[in-house]
This record gives structure tokens, C-alpha cells and sequence, in this order.
């Protein structure tokens, strides 16, 4: 597939447009009560009103309205003075009502972009817009019937619409993964593809390398993970340049991809488009978007996955260790304390890069979930700096701190592992051991160097491995040569 | 009890359940009786008697308004009454009419219900409607015509008709209707009840089904304007669940009387217009204006440009229409409703809506689904809107100088079971649907009867600016009382001999 993309590159422009959808998190669905949770009990969050009972009314959920703000704002997009939605009328039974709430007319963000770290530089999605909608249900299709599980319908549903700006599949998933990371860096998503909550639909079209004139564009609907957006763009940039060389002509379709088997298939084409006939939801008060909650709502947004990885670059560290450590809020945040309490910036990297993240990874779990916090770190690492314990001392209790919840410092105490740095007190094991290994001492100083290594050996035994390995070799020289 | 008058007043009727020379189940039992008695008028889908209650499909009225609260709480403790069925009551049948709803039984309340319950107000069945509250005829509900009691030859105008009848009948004091268009006026003038359409929003609209919602209001048909503002004043205020509800101020309060230097306009293209098309009916209403001037009001004429209104027909149907395709997208059997079985989930939508609608519905769903089509939708959806900012603009400008505009109620009698109204014609367009503009406006309006012509109920509307609800209602109780209609308490003390 690599050569065949690399082929298709030197030839044609591959164009894509994403449209990302991500459910917002909140106590409740974006027009009802009900509650808005991932649950794997089928149809356990709903309400009368996400059913589409008669007589049921919308009411506008401002919590969802402030994080698509919030949102909208990340994306550095233009906000509207008020909020409205539309009804988008289509008949499916994903959607009780037979319209789903939208924004047509007025989104919560227009004109807006997203800078993505990519690796040979950064990069600047146009953000078209996003809006604010309600989810859809689940539908599983069976032989002979189908099951509706309604817990997602209704759900504050956010829709990022990209300019076509995109020209491969890497910068699609990068895009992809900045703009997952600004969801989670804001704390208005969980995101997590596995439950369905962020899903993409994939526009992509192809055109003779340098040509103004865009293609006919392809759109592929509800891709659920970021694997299988690459797998599709790749799948049907093939599709697409085998058609165009043989010189037939596209049809502006929709296309189902089959992750399984890796290839698109029609879904309809655009002959079959659903006219939606959108018009203004009558039933909702417009909500004011005054200039004070705007300021209010931009404070509250921390500093983005992008604006960090610049800032480490700046303090020093390596494009590559900026990126990880910015990859999650948590973890950028955790090494940024740090850095504050005092550890130089190097060494910090060095211990959640190559030390934290692997524990956390092999043991499961998030930054968040730890009981070591950043002020318990920074005193583990001054020890090591202090020479009061060895590196991999330090290593191995901050592993066990964070299996068992442990403060790594109480646990060194705990454990009696903390180094013994007193000269007097290595001293004066040394000595015990020079006069019990007479025959060794002996060896050395008949110029058998190796066999320091044996004696040094013996006064760590006698220590349960706490003397400080560096000071006991010289003192054993020492006190040797004096003897 | 046999004969007992529920026309006597709301109140009255209250202190003889205080003073124990009535008890609620007393009224309950003639509600029920005369219902039954009088079932011929098709008025009730539902009655709420020991028999429903087999049926397994509803709650008997004791149940459904749990213990009653005892007498005196409010005004409407243990009386009975009588509801539209396109509002929903848990447990009990609410099937709006419509064929697709037949079996549907909802597991909430409306506000406007809770709230009457909570009064410990009695009710006693679910009444018949135009089809999802569309049509004015009385005539297309599923379980059949709804019969006027005053000539059975007639229609009895909609869609609130079997809550007019209800009330009409003596059946009950009071019911509730919904009005989007007229369709608590019209009935009500038709069937010499009082009919108010209050404020949009003074009523939260959650739990009532919608038709068309930019205009769909919760009402009150009664026997007199004080009554109807009673009940009103249980129903009202702002409610969470209705984001466009709000909190008016008590309306029974502001009946004083008082209307002297009241100033009312009356509509010249109007009057032009119903002298040529009914010279009685125009007669009455003449009568009215000076009934207003008697009561100390000053009445005069004002113009409102002809093109303008003859909008005002196709501005509704357009609007009402749109909204009601949309609104009613839900009827496809997929998760309440009776199910058509289909091969795909398409197939079941399409023969539910196919097999469950009538004609007539189906036909304002064409029509709204046309309006709305990305292709038709600025020349007809969104003109219409334009039309229906006009029109609302010119009668707020008028309403800065008046209190109140006097309307006649209609442009004739109830017309007979097989005369088509339903059809735009160009002949009289201005008389046609010209009490919808109380809805596109969201103004409280009140038709009260004015006398009888040609054996049958006339009445006169006034409608006020937006908000002054006890306005337009102080302005009526002191026209009623001076009009002084008495020909429904005698029809219905000859209808008991």
C-alpha cells in the first residue's frame, strides 16, 4: 500500500476533508434529562424526550452549549451571538423524532483552525466549522431484524467540519489525534474511539498533480477509529487512481469501509441525497452568547497540546520528547510540576519519558490514577541527585509506589532501602571484611585488581546492598593500600 | 343529582363541596352519566367509568388523580372535567385522534395536566379531536364525527370539538382544548361556550402533542369567562420543561370589571367583508360593538391593508402545515403506535403512516413537506414567516393604542357536516382563517357567545396584545354579563325535561 499511495502522489493530489464527530461530556443528553453516559446495558439512559414520545419538548443544555463553545474557541473559531438549532428532517429509526437537532444556520464555530505538529513541521487545518447536534442510537441489522439500543440518542453530539485541506492519510490522523487531544486537554470529551465517541466520515477526491480544479469528491461515513481512516483514504485513493488512469470517471457517491475486508463499497449516490429541509426548531428559546461568557469560557481553556510541545522545543528538549510529553494533559501537567519543584528539565523528561510512562503502560493505567503525585517525585529524584539513593533504587520503589499507592519516599524508609553514604559507617564494615578475606587481600596486592570487585561485593552483602556502591570501592582501595 | 347545573359556576359549585351539600363523587357520577347518556354526540374517545378500567387500557378517575385533595384546596378540588386527547396523562389512553395512536398509553404528564391534578381537579374522560388537531370540522377523528348538539345536520367546528360538546352538554364545567389556529374559538363560538386561547407560552406545551409549535397553545372551553380564567390560572406558568413558557400574573385577580375608557378596534376590511358574505351574522356583531360601547368602552374602526389579509389564510396553512409534517415525523410505529409490518425498518414507517393517517392529514403533510423542500422553502416557508412578521407587526402597532381588538367568531354558523371548509377558496379569503392571527402573534384571545341566529350559537372574539391575558379577559366578563346569553342554559334545562 505504500508504494502504491507513494505512486498515486507523483501522479495526483490527494484532497480530504474530515468530519469529525465527538459526543461531549455531560450529566445529561443535550435537549433532555436523561442521562448521557456510555453504558453497555442497552437502552438504560433514556427519556421520554430521546424516545420522541409526543409531546415531548427540547430544552436547550447549556453545559453542552459551554463546551462546544469551549471548544469552538480551541479551534480558534468565530462564535455566534446566539445559539439555534435546526431541525434536519430524515426518516431512520436511529432517530426517534425523525429529525435531529442540528446547527445549520448559526454553528457555535465558523472559520476557525487547528495547527497540527507533524513531522517534517507544523501544519494549519482550516476548520469550515462546528456544531453543536444530537447523537443518533446504535443500530445493530440482523437477517430478519433489527435492534435499536437508544442510550447514545439525543447525546450532545459535537461535528467538526475541515476545510478540503488535507492531503494524506498521515495528515488526516494527525489532525485526527490534535484534535482528540484538544477535546481531552479542555476536559469536554473523553473521546475514546472503542465507545464510539469520536467517529469521522472521510471526504476525499483526487486531481492531477498541481491542478486547481478539485476532484469528484467521495464521501466514506461513520469510520470509527483512526486505523481504519488511514486504511480508507488509502483503500480509495487507490480505488479512485486506478478509475482516473484508465480514464473513467468518478460518481459523486457516498461509500461504506469495510475495516474487515479493507475496501470501500456504495452506500448511494449523490441522485439518492436526502433533501434534510432544515428550518429553525421552534420549540427553543435562543440562548445569549454574551461577550463576558466568551472571555469567561476562554479562561477556562488550558494551554493546548500545540502552544506545550513549542515550549519544551523551547526549553530544550528534543521534538520527540516534547511530543510525548504534551500527548496528555495529565502527563504534560505532572511534568511541568516537576519542572517547578525545582528538577531541570532534562532530568524530568528523562524520568516520565523513559521511566513513568512505562510503568504506567505496563501497569494500565493514567497519570490521573496515581497516588505518587508530582511533589513526591520531585523529592524521589532530589534523593537519587543526593546520592541518598541509587537510580535504580529509585527506579524500583517508584514502580511499587505506584502498583501498591504508595509514597515512594515512606517507602524507602519502609523498606530500609535508603543508601549508606556515611564514610565512617562504610568504613567500618570494610574493615570487618578486609580482616575476614585475609587470603584476597592478599590476591590484590599482588595485583589481582578483580578480585576488588569480590570484596566490594562482600560489604554490600553485609549491607543488604545500602552502601553506596561508588564510596565503598574507594574506601576498600583505601584502606587496603594503608593496611 | 339528576339535574344538577354545572353551569352555575366553578366557584359556586366549590362552596357546595365545602359546605358538604355536594360531594365530588356526586359530580363525578353525573359527569359519567350524562356522558354516556349523551354518547350518541361522539364527544369522548375515553371516559374514565369502572368499564375502561376493565379494559385494562385506563385508570378509573379515582386512580388517576390519586387521592383528591380535600375540598376547598382550590377552586377545581373534586370537580370534574373533561380533556382534549392530544394531552398526555400517564396511564391513561391519549390517542390524539389519530388511528396510529389508538393503543398509545403515556408513562408522563403534561404540566397543564399535573397541574390540574395537583388542584385535585376530577377528570373524567378524554375528549375527541380533528385528527391530530388539524381541521375545524369536529369530523375526522378516528373513532368518528363528533355531533352539534344544536343541529346535528351541522358540524360542530374543531378541533377542540368533543371538548365544546363536553361542555356544551352540561357533561362537564369546563374542559381543556389546544388552539392553533381557532381550535378552541371556533367550536366554542359554534356551540355557545366560552373559548380562550391564552398567551403563547402562559401554558407550558410539554406533554401536549404538537401540531404546529410556533402557535400551538393549551386552552380553556367553559361556561363562562370567569370560569375559564380559573381554570387558566391553575395551568399556567413558567414550566422547565417548556423553554418558551413563562410567568404570567394571576388572572382571576384582574376581572374587576372596570372597562370604562377602554378603547377597542374593530377591523373595517372585516366587517366589509361579512356584511356581504352573512348580513345576520354581521347584524349580531354590529349588536356587539354596541354592547361594548354600553359597557363604557370606546369602540373604533381602524384598516388593516386587504392584501395583507388575505394572506393570512395561506400564511397559516403554509406555517401550521411545515411545522406539522415535521412534528409528526414520529408516527412511523417504531417505538409507540400501532406497527405496521414492513421487511426493513423503511417499510414499517411507510405503511404505519400509510395505513394509519387519513386522507386528510396525509394531505397537509404533502403539502408541508413541499413547503419545506430546499427548493420551495424560501419562496413559501420562509415568505410566509416574512407575511406573518408583517401582519403581527401591523396589530402590535394597533394594539399601542388599543386594548383590545372585537372580532366577530366566525363568518357564519357551524356550516353542515358536508360542506368542504378545508379548501382555499378566493371567494371571501379574508373571512376564512382571520382568527389565526391571535396565533401568529401568540395574542390571548377569548370568544364569548353573543346570541343565536338561525337556531344556532354565534360569538364574539377579543383578542389583546401578547402578555395582557387578564386584560382581554376583563374586557369579555363585562361584554358577557351585558350580552347576557341565555341559550344554552335553556336548551340544556329543555334537553333534561
Amino acid at each position: 500500500m505504500k508504494n502504491a499511495i507513494k505512486d498515486i502522489t507523483k501522479e495526483f493530489d490527494i484532497v480530504i476533508g474530515l468530519e469529525v464527530h465527538c459526543v461531549l461530556t455531560t450529566k445529561s443528553k443535550n435537549f433532555s434529562g436523561a442521562r448521557n453516559e456510555f453504558t453497555s446495558e442497552a437502552n438504560a439512559n433514556i427519556s421520554e424526550v430521546c424516545l420522541g414520545f409526543p409531546g415531548t419538548l427540547p430544552v436547550v443544555n447549556k453545559e453542552a452549549v459551554r463546551k462546544a463553545l469551549m471548544a469552538a474557541l480551541a479551534m480558534n473559531c468565530k462564535t455566534p451571538n446566539e445559539i439555534v438549532f435546526d431541525r434536519k428532517n430524515y426518516y431512520y429509526p436511529d432517530v426517534p423524532k425523525n429529525y435531529q437537532l442540528t446547527q445549520a444556520t448559526k454553528p457555535v464555530g465558523v472559520d476557525g483552525y487547528v495547527m497540527v505538529v507533524m513531522k517534517d513541521g507544523d501544519k494549519r487545518i482550516g476548520i469550515h466549522d462546528t456544531h453543536l447536534e444530537e447523537d443518533a442510537a446504535a443500530m445493530d441489522h440482523f437477517k430478519d431484524y433489527s435492534l435499536i439500543d437508544y442510550n447514545r440518542a439525543g447525546g450532545p453530539l459535537l461535528e467538526t467540519v475541515t476545510t478540503p485541506c488535507i492531503y494524506s492519510a498521515d495528515e488526516a490522523v494527525a489532525f485526527l489525534e490534535t484534535l482528540r487531544s484538544i477535546f481531552l486537554y479542555c476536559g469536554i470529551a473523553e473521546a475514546d474511539p472503542k465507545k464510539g465517541q469520536i467517529r469521522c466520515d472521510v471526504n476525499i477526491s483526487l486531481k492531477p498533480k498541481g491542478s486547481e480544479i478539485l476532484g469528484t469528491r467521495v464521501e466514506m461515513k461513520n469510520i470509527n477509529s483512526f486505523t481504519n481512516v488511514r486504511m480508507a483514504i488509502e483503500s480509495e485513493a487507490v480505488r479512485q487512481a486506478d478509475i482516473l488512469r484508465k480514464g473513467g470517471e468518478l460518481t459523486q457517491e457516498t461509500r461504506r469501509f469495510d475495516d474487515v475486508k479493507g475496501k470501500t463499497f456504495s452506500m448511494r449516490s449523490k441522485a439518492d441525497a436526502v433533501d434534510y429541509k432544515y428550518y429553525l426548531e421552534p420549540n427553543l428559546v435562543p440562548v445569549k452568547v454574551s461577550d463576558e461568557w466568551i472571555s469567561e469560557i476562554r479562561d477556562e481553556i488550558p494551554m493546548l497540546q500545540f502552544e506545550r510541545i513549542e515550549k519544551y522545543i523551547e526549553w530544550g528538549l528534543s521534538r520527540g520528547d516534547a511530543i510525548v510529553l504534551a500527548r496528555e494533559k495529565g502527563v504534560a501537567d505532572y511534568f511541568e510540576d516537576i519542572v517547578s519543584g525545582g528538577v531541570t528539565v532534562s532530568v524530568a523528561a528523562n524520568w516520565i519519558v523513559e521511566v513513568m510512562l512505562g510503568y504506567l503502560a505496563k501497569l494500565g493505567l493514567e497519570i490521573g490514577d496515581i497516588s505518587v503525585k508530582s511533589g513526591m517525585l520531585v523529592e524521589l529524584i532530589s534523593m537519587v541527585e543526593s546520592g541518598k539513593v541509587s537510580r535504580n533504587q529509585a527506579k524500583d520503589v517508584l514502580e511499587i509506589a505506584i502498583e501498591k499507592s504508595e509514597d515512594p519516599v515512606k517507602l524507602i524508609d519502609k523498606m530500609g532501602m535508603s543508601q549508606i553514604s556515611d564514610d565512617e559507617e562504610i568504613r567500618n564494615i570494610v574493615r570487618e571484611v578486609l580482616k575476614e578475606q585475609v587470603a584476597s587481600v592478599e590476591q590484590y596486592r599482588g595485583g589481582d585488581e578483580k578480585v576488588l570487585n569480590f570484596l566490594v561485593g562482600q560489604v554490600m552483602r553485609k549491607t543488604g546492598g545500602k552502601a553506596n556502591p561508588g564510596m565503598t570501592r574507594g574506601i576498600v582501595v583505601e584502606e587496603i593500600t594503608k593496611g | 343529582m339528576g339535574d344538577y347545573d354545572f353551569g352555575k359556576g366553578l366557584k359556586k359549585i366549590s362552596e357546595e363541596l365545602i359546605s358538604g351539600e355536594v360531594t365530588s363523587e356526586e359530580l363525578v357520577e353525573v359527569s359519567l352519566r350524562r356522558a354516556k347518556e349523551f354518547e350518541k354526540y361522539g364527544a369522548f374517545v375515553t371516559l374514565l367509568d369502572d368499564e375502561s378500567d376493565k379494559k385494562g387500557l385506563t385508570a378509573s378517575a379515582e386512580e388517576t388523580s390519586s387521592t383528591p385533595p380535600e375540598a376547598g384546596k382550590s377552586v377545581l378540588t373534586g370537580i370534574p372535567y373533561a380533556m382534549k386527547d392530544n394531552v398526555s396523562t400517564t396511564g391513561v389512553l391519549t390517542t390524539g385522534s389519530c388511528n396510529i395512536l389508538r393503543d398509545y398509553v403515556p408513562i408522563f404528564d403534561a404540566t397543564c395536566y399535573r397541574k390540574l391534578s395537583e388542584a385535585g381537579a376530577v377528570m373524567v374522560g378524554k375528549t375527541v379531536l380533528d385528527e391530530l388537531a388539524m381541521g375545524g370540522s369536529g369530523l375526522t377523528g378516528y373513532t368518528g364525527p363528533v355531533v352539534n348538539p344544536w343541529d346535528e345536520t351541522r358540524q360542530t367546528g374543531g378541533s377542540s370539538a368533543g371538548s365544546a360538546v363536553a361542555v356544551a352538554l352540561g357533561v362537564v364545567p369546563y374542559a381543556i382544548g389546544t388552539d392553533t389556529g381557532d381550535s378552541i374559538r371556533n367550536p366554542a363560538g359554534n356551540l355557545g361556550v366560552v373559548g380562550y386561547k391564552p398567551t403563547y407560552g402562559m401554558i407550558s406545551r410539554w406533554g401536549v402533542f404538537a401540531f404546529a409549535s410556533s402557535m400551538d397553545t393549551v386552552g380553556v372551553l367553559a361556561r363562562s369567562v370567569r370560569d375559564a380564567a380559573i381554570v387558566a390560572d391553575t395551568m399556567r406558568g413558567r414550566d422547565e420543561l417548556d423553554m418558551t413558557s413563562y410567568d404570567s400574573g394571576e388572572l382571576v385577580d384582574g376581572l374587576d370589571g372596570d372597562v370604562k375608557g377602554k378603547k377597542l378596534f374593530v377591523v373595517k376590511e372585516l366587517a366589509e367583508e361579512l356584511k356581504e358574505h352573512s348580513l345576520d351574522i354581521y347584524e349580531n356583531y354590529l349588536e356587539t360593538i354596541e354592547v361594548a360601547r354600553k359597557a363604557g368602552m370606546e369602540v373604533l374602526e381602524e384598516s388593516v391593508d386587504r392584501e395583507l389579509l388575505k394572506c393570512v389564510c395561506g400564511v397559516y396553512f403554509a406555517i401550521s402545515c411545515a411545522e406539522a409534517t415535521s412534528n409528526n415525523s414520529n408516527l412511523t410505529g417504531v417505538i409507540f403506535g400501532v406497527r405496521e409490518d414492513g421487511a426493513t425498518p423503511d417499510e414499517v414507517m411507510i405503511n404505519t403512516r400509510t395505513k394509519g393517517f387519513s386522507e386528510f392529514v396525509k394531505k397537509r403533510f404533502v403539502l408541508g413537506s413541499y413547503i419545506l423542500q430546499a427548493e420551495n422553502q424560501e419562496k413559501l416557508f420562509k415568505n410566509a414567516q416574512r407575511v406573518r412578521r408583517l401582519v403581527v407587526d401591523r396589530f402590535n402597532e394597533l394594539f399601542e393604542k388599543y386594548d383590545g381588538w372585537l372580532a366577530p367568531n366566525a363568518m357564519g354558523i357551524a356550516p353542515k357536516i358536508d360542506e368542504e371548509v378545508d379548501r382555499l377558496s378566493n371567494s371571501y379569503l379574508i373571512l376564512s382563517q382571520y382568527l389565526a392571527i391571535a396565533n401568529f402573534g401568540g395574542f390571548p384571545s377569548v370568544t364569548i357567545p353573543s346570541g343565536v341566529v338561525r337556531n344556532n350559537p354565534v360569538g364574539v372574539n377579543i383578542t389583546a396584545k401578547a402578555k395582557d391575558d387578564a386584560g382581554a379577559l376583563n374586557i369579555a366578563v363585562v361584554m358577557e354579563k351585558v350580552i347576557g346569553f341565555k341559550a344554552l342554559d335553556e336548551k340544556l334545562e329543555e334537553m333534561s325535561r
